[in-house]
């Protein structure tokens, strides 16, 4: 465990100290949103591509993460020469509130309180919609009064479509990847698992973890193998891990305890990783968020309402293997672009790798990223 | 029917500066291309790989989008730039509000669709401008092999086996004559190709062209 502390690492950030209202009716006396660029902003200012990471994602996109000394989580996606050619764009991603990587969430310190007194659980729940105003607040930082492309998979595919629902003239082309527009019955009960995993661990000490110091990381990193297996699916997990047992273990043991099949080291594994750089309240928080995200209820019930007289245009991508976020709540949302004649494309990409094949190596993706977002820059007019 | 023809001279098409055009457009996209005033909304349906919207959008300023059900062809067309959705002909077109196009284009696909009538309907509420090509199965070839040899006609057109083809719902010229006149559509233009989609010069006479022309390209308007 030779990696810095979580709380440790300064990010790169910007502070509102007018703060933000939020769907809540709460409002926060300050906010602040850690971001990080890619490329250089050209003259007119109109090569920006906003990426909006997922629930467990951050705004290091294509570069070593200070906190795990990995690499980019879209390290091949983003970057120069990749679909996202950042030799070409002005790539932004940004921290999404109620984070743990410096924006404003459950572990900074909190309005009007003590030195060293955090949000904690008393961080106001926060939505989607709120996330998407924040990166808003740092878009008109940076001067930027159109961005070319809003980005985004999973959570960060919700974002892109609150983006284009709330603020359709800010955005020229919008990407929401294997995603939906509002949570399911299905992802919201898992979500609950994982939280009730987090109040089931003592060491939560309901939410005042961060007093004593300790972490729950038992709650966490049992939440994220549950949600773990949702990105996965069964043909990937048969691909990789099938019945094999661990190296040490005899067939013929039959133990109780203890790793003996593959695929349960594996999800240990996740889980312990995950525990060193996510804070427990912060994903309550996010999960909550995602939870609560339902486009349709913004307008009435009516999702293309959402996108009435939009000119954006739009490429929404699924895989056929995706279960979490079903290739049919991607359907869904492309038949509501139509509806509101929106500019849409729609693809499924077939991948047996389930919800996590938009993090991965997938060359038709990749292919179709890069040639819609080629497109829209020669309808954008934008140099090559 | 009394519109003027279009364009006798078979103009080589412009392709300077083009950057996407399918080197082997079908002749028959060629002559829906020109029956496609530039600037305008167009939705493809069947788009296959794109040749017909990227033709529209790079050489006349159109906005053309498509829907296409091979999702293989989808996926190249996107990778290309150009806005294709994967969908079909049955289930998709009902999505689009009124007049959300000025022309609605099915090419080579009627036969094949299940509800022909349907669709017909729905590519004139959501387009100003329906245009539509579809094998006649009222060639002579066809009409002549099956009163010959008592079996499903085999010509290069009609290539399948009964029991393989995807062409349910094949029909004449003059099946399509009375289709439109029964519907209350306006026959624009229309006009009979050969296979290659060049056009032959029974155009003027439906009945000739119903025993001569291997494909029918029609424009359409509601009343």
């Amino acid at each position: 465990m030779d990696q810095p502390d979580l709380a440790a690492v300064t990010h790169q950030h910007v502070a509102f100290d007018d703060g933000m209202a939020l769907d809540c009716g709460m409002a926060l006396g300050r906010l602040v949103v850690a971001y990080r660029t890619y490329g250089t902003l050209n003259a007119s200012r109109s090569n920006a591509v906003l990426v909006c990471h997922a629930l467990t994602g951050d705004q290091y996109v294509a570069e070593t993460h200070p906190v795990t000394g990995k690499g980019g989580w879209w390290d091949m996606v983003v970057g120069p020469g990749l679909p996202v050619d950042t030799d070409r764009y002005f790539v932004i991603c940004a921290n999404v509130l109620g984070g743990c990587m410096g924006s404003t969430g459950p572990r900074s310190p909190r309005d009007g309180a003590a030195p060293g007194v955090l949000w904690g659980t008393d961080f106001p729940p926060v939505t989607i919609r709120d996330m998407v105003r924040a990166q808003k607040r740092l878009i008109d930082h940076l001067g930027i009064a159109r961005l070319f492309a809003v980005i985004g998979g999973s959570m960060g595919g919700m974002q892109v479509l609150e983006w284009a629902a709330s603020y359709p003239e800010s955005v020229f082309a919008a990407v929401p990847v294997a995603t939906a527009a509002y949570h399911s019955a299905q992802n919201i009960a898992f979500n609950e698992v994982g939280r009730q995993s987090l109040f089931a661990d003592p060491d939560w000490r309901g939410g005042r973890y961060w007093e004593s110091g300790s972490v729950p990381a038992r709650g966490l990193a049992v939440a994220r193998m549950v949600a773990h297996i949702t990105y996965l699916s069964e043909q990937a997990l048969t691909r990789k891990f099938g019945r094999r047992v661990r190296g040490g273990a005899a067939a013929g043991d039959l133990a109780l305890f203890g790793d003996m099949f593959e695929v349960e080291s594996y999800l240990r594994h996740q889980g312990s990783t995950f525990v060193r750089r996510f804070d427990a309240n912060s994903y309550l928080t996010i999960t909550r968020a995602t939870d609560y995200f339902d486009l349709a209820a913004e307008h009435d019930g009516n999702l293309s309402a959402a996108f009435a007289g939009t000119r954006t245009r739009f490429c929404i991508i699924s895989f056929s293997s995706d279960w979490l976020y079903p290739t049919a709540e991607s359907r869904a949302v492309a038949r509501a672009l139509n509806r509101a004649a929106a500019n849409v494309s729609f693809v499924e990409i077939a991948s047996d790798k389930g919800h996590d094949a938009f993090l991965l190596d997938e060359p038709d993706f990749h292919r179709t990223l890069a040639g819609f977002l080629a497109g829209c820059a020669e309808h954008a007019g934008l140099p090559e | 029917m009394n519109a003027p023809p279009p364009n006798d001279s078979a103009e080589p098409v412009r392709t300077e500066g083009v950057k996407y055009v399918a080197k082997n457009m079908r002749l028959d996209l060629r002559l829906i291309a020109e029956m496609i005033a530039p600037g305008s909304r167009v939705l493809d349906i069947g788009s296959g790989d794109g040749s017909l919207i990227g033709y529209l959008y790079r050489t006349r300023g159109c906005d053309a989008r498509g829907i296409e059900i091979d999702m293989a062809e989808v996926t190249r067309s996107v990778a290309h730039g150009l806005p294709v959705m994967h969908g079909d002909a049955d289930s998709d077109l009902a999505q689009y509000p009124d007049g959300a196009f000025d022309y609605v284009v099915l090419s080579r696909t009627l036969q094949a669709v299940e509800r022909p009538r349907e669709v017909l309907r729905q590519m004139l509420r959501i387009g100003t401008s329906a245009i539509v090509s579809f094998p006649n199965f009222g060639h002579w070839q066809v009409r002549w092999q099956l009163l010959r040899s008592g079996r499903m006609p085999m010509t290069s057109v009609w290539n399948r086996p009964w029991h393989e083809t995807p062409n349910i719902h094949p029909c004449t010229i003059r099946d399509f004559f009375h289709l439109c006149a029964d519907e209350g559509y306006v026959v624009e233009k229309w006009l009979a190709v050969d296979d290659a989609g060049q056009r032959s010069p029974w155009r003027r006479f439906s009945g000739l062209a119903n025993l001569f022309g291997e494909q029918a390209l029609f424009q359409l308007r509601r009343a």
